[in-house]
């Protein structure tokens, strides 16, 4: 008996990454966006929130490449030390609701009926809502507190989680591989848990990669207008408000970098997104 | 008359998601931390006139009556007082709704104009420059945080280049504003006759305008390339190329028309993206809309003006989706023969 040997995962990543150069820029920017949250605090040059009255609102120099702000803090500390943040609320509110979404998709094609009435309706009902308002909507009635921004992403971000897995889980339920593990005993319980949601899986993560962005973009919006992240802390979205104030004075540095910083940040997960769908569900590529 | 039948059907399909919208606006005013009878009262309030506020708002009865007086002040347009300004939510909503609609409005147009003509001309020249360009416009543009775009215009525009009018609000103090008649500078000020208030509100809006449609430029592009790709490679395009049509007429008559129908379907999603993204934009620019009445709003924990602006913003949403899908039975031939 002879089988073809199937190219390792490394093999296969080498690979995809020759074919796709615009991939792997996106995998370096995602490496060092990893790095910077990961890091942040000990490669940063300055202490994000020590304010220096004798410098403040410097344009970009040797000791303070990216300026100073109104409080003589340095910019690029700032910014650095904002990746972690940022990412944070967005990979947790995703995460979340990709979970919380994926839990309730499978109910809904998994046993249709009331399930898929009742999910089908709650998703319906957060869709009626132009999403961000709806965001703003929840924050303010909820608290004007970080987690609540977390929370408000992920529920706006619900429909789409449970709409992917509400579909596999569909097609899916009457298949031999479900009726085989059905018969040989297994509890319901376990035929979802254990059969039915690791298939679910991939078109969940091209899903939940596609987000990523856009989720990215929300909470920033978010703290631009005054919600959740409060003012000493460094956050692009906050940055980008306060530098606001000094644009047209022409005091740019404050707000173009962490600006800068946020849209490479989404224009590599998009990008990330993008190629990880043509790599798993290439039927979707557009 | 089949037509009009299913145009009714439509119509009362809102009606669930409107249901939706106003059980999930009631509930959120609900979820307000603390005690907003205490909040109401004040911070010098006792035990005794905190009762008689949570007894005058009606909050000490069961949550079914308080929904249903809830539902009875909505429909007599009562949407509460706002705290900010002392006057009733739906007045200061009312006052201010026509300078978001002039904005979105335009920027839409503005969008779509630019949008439309690239996603068509990408998919006519696949993998020419002018499809690698709508690639790279269509990435970009769902990278662009929008406030940080209309920041850069700013910058550019008024501050180097000293083009634009300064980024605060409809008008520079120096004019007076036209006489309403619609609400929209612009339009107003022609029908007043005056052109020089008229070109002033224009070159006011033009900067929001073109930030907001930057940002929905995007998936417009990228839903008019791939439709009019699916319209280009079907069978019907090929017969009637094979016919000897004209080359204009099978790209306009057949190609064009029948790419419209999925491009104005997904026009909904877009409308999502642009009443949020028109908060951020009128924050920017100073912009006197709903979005900044909103901003000012949560910014004051004026709880019942938020909620009244979430409310006509996921009306104003669920009529913009209605009239898509109006527009859409009206053009789709398809429905003509099933209906």
């Amino acid at each position: 008996m002879t089988t073809i040997a199937a190219p390792s995962l490394t093999q296969h990543g080498l690979y995809i990454l020759r074919e796709n150069p615009v991939t792997a820029v996106a995998f370096g920017l995602f490496a060092l966006l990893v790095f910077f949250a990961v890091a942040g605090p000990w490669i940063a040059p300055y202490d994000p929130l020590l304010s220096n009255a004798a410098r403040i609102l410097e344009p970009p120099s040797l000791d303070h490449w990216f300026g100073t702000d109104q409080l003589g803090r340095d910019v690029l500390s700032r910014v650095i030390v904002a990746t972690r943040l940022d990412l944070g609320i967005a990979v947790t509110a995703v995460l979340l609701s990709c979970g919380v979404g994926a839990v309730l998709g499978c109910l809904a094609g998994f046993y249709g009926g009331w399930w898929d009435v009742l999910i089908g309706r709650l998703t319906d009902a957060i869709m009626a809502f132009p999403l961000f308002v709806l965001a703003m909507g929840i924050v303010a009635a909820a608290g004007n507190t970080v987690e609540n921004i977390v929370y408000a992403t992920a529920i706006i971000n619900l429909p789409f989680y449970a709409r992917v897995a509400r579909a596999e889980a569909n097609v899916r339920r009457d298949s031999g591989f479900v009726e085989a593990a059905r018969v040989s005993g297994n509890s319901e319980f376990s035929l979802i848990a254990r059969h039915l949601f690791p298939n679910l899986l991939p078109p969940l993560v091209v899903q939940l990669s596609l987000n990523m962005g856009w989720a990215i973009l929300n909470a920033a919006g978010l703290s631009f207008i005054g919600l959740g992240v409060r003012p000493p802390t460094p956050e692009w979205g906050i940055m980008v408000a306060e530098g606001a104030t000094y644009i047209v004075s022409g005091e740019w540095w404050l707000a173009l970098f962490p600006g800068t910083a946020l849209m490479l940040a989404v224009f590599c997960f998009n990008l990330l997104g993008d190629g990880l769908r043509d790599l798993i569900d290439p039927s979707r590529r557009t | 008359m089949d037509k009009l039948k299913l145009l009714a059907r439509r119509l009362l399909q809102a009606l669930p998601s409107l249901a939706a919208i106003v059980i999930i606006t009631f509930l959120l005013t609900r979820l307000l931390p603390g005690d907003p009878a205490a909040y109401f009262a004040g911070d010098a309030a006792d035990a005794e006139s905190i009762a008689q506020v949570r007894a005058e708002l009606g909050l000490d009865r069961p949550l079914v009556v308080q929904f249903f007086v809830y539902l009875g002040d909505l429909l007599r347009g009562d949407l509460g007082t706002s705290l900010n300004t002392g006057r009733p939510v739906l007045a200061e909503i009312a006052n201010r709704l026509p300078a978001s609609l002039e904005l979105t409005g335009v920027a839409l147009l503005l969008a779509l104009g630019v949008a439309v003509p690239l996603g068509v001309l990408a998919a006519l020249y696949q993998d020419r420059w002018v499809d690698h360009l709508c690639r790279v416009v269509v990435t970009a543009g769902v990278s662009l945080p929008t406030f940080f775009t209309g920041l850069l215009l700013i910058y550019i525009f008024y501050y180097i280049l000293g083009w634009a009018p300064s980024p605060l609000g409809r008008l520079d103090f120096l004019y007076i504003p036209p006489a309403t008649v619609t609400g929209f500078y612009t339009v107003d000020a022609l029908l007043a006759g005056d052109l020089e208030i008229a070109w002033a509100a224009f070159t006011q809006l033009l900067l929001p305008a073109i930030t907001l449609g930057l940002f929905v430029l995007a998936p417009i592009a990228r839903m008019t390339r791939a439709a009019m790709l699916a319209a280009l490679s079907s069978d019907y395009i090929r017969t009637a190329r094979a016919y000897g049509l004209h080359r204009a007429t099978v790209l306009i008559t057949y190609a064009f028309r029948n790419a419209l129908l999925p491009v104005l379907t997904t026009l909904g999603m877009v409308f999502s993206f642009m009443l949020g993204a028109n908060v951020l934009v009128e924050r920017v620019f100073s912009w006197p809309g709903i979005g900044s009445f909103a901003v000012e709003a949560l910014v004051a924990s004026d709880y019942a003006a938020v909620q009244g602006f979430v409310l006509v913003m996921a009306i104003l949403f669920v009529v913009l989706n209605l009239m898509i899908d109006l527009v859409y039975t009206l053009i789709d031939p398809r429905i003509r023969v099933e209906g």
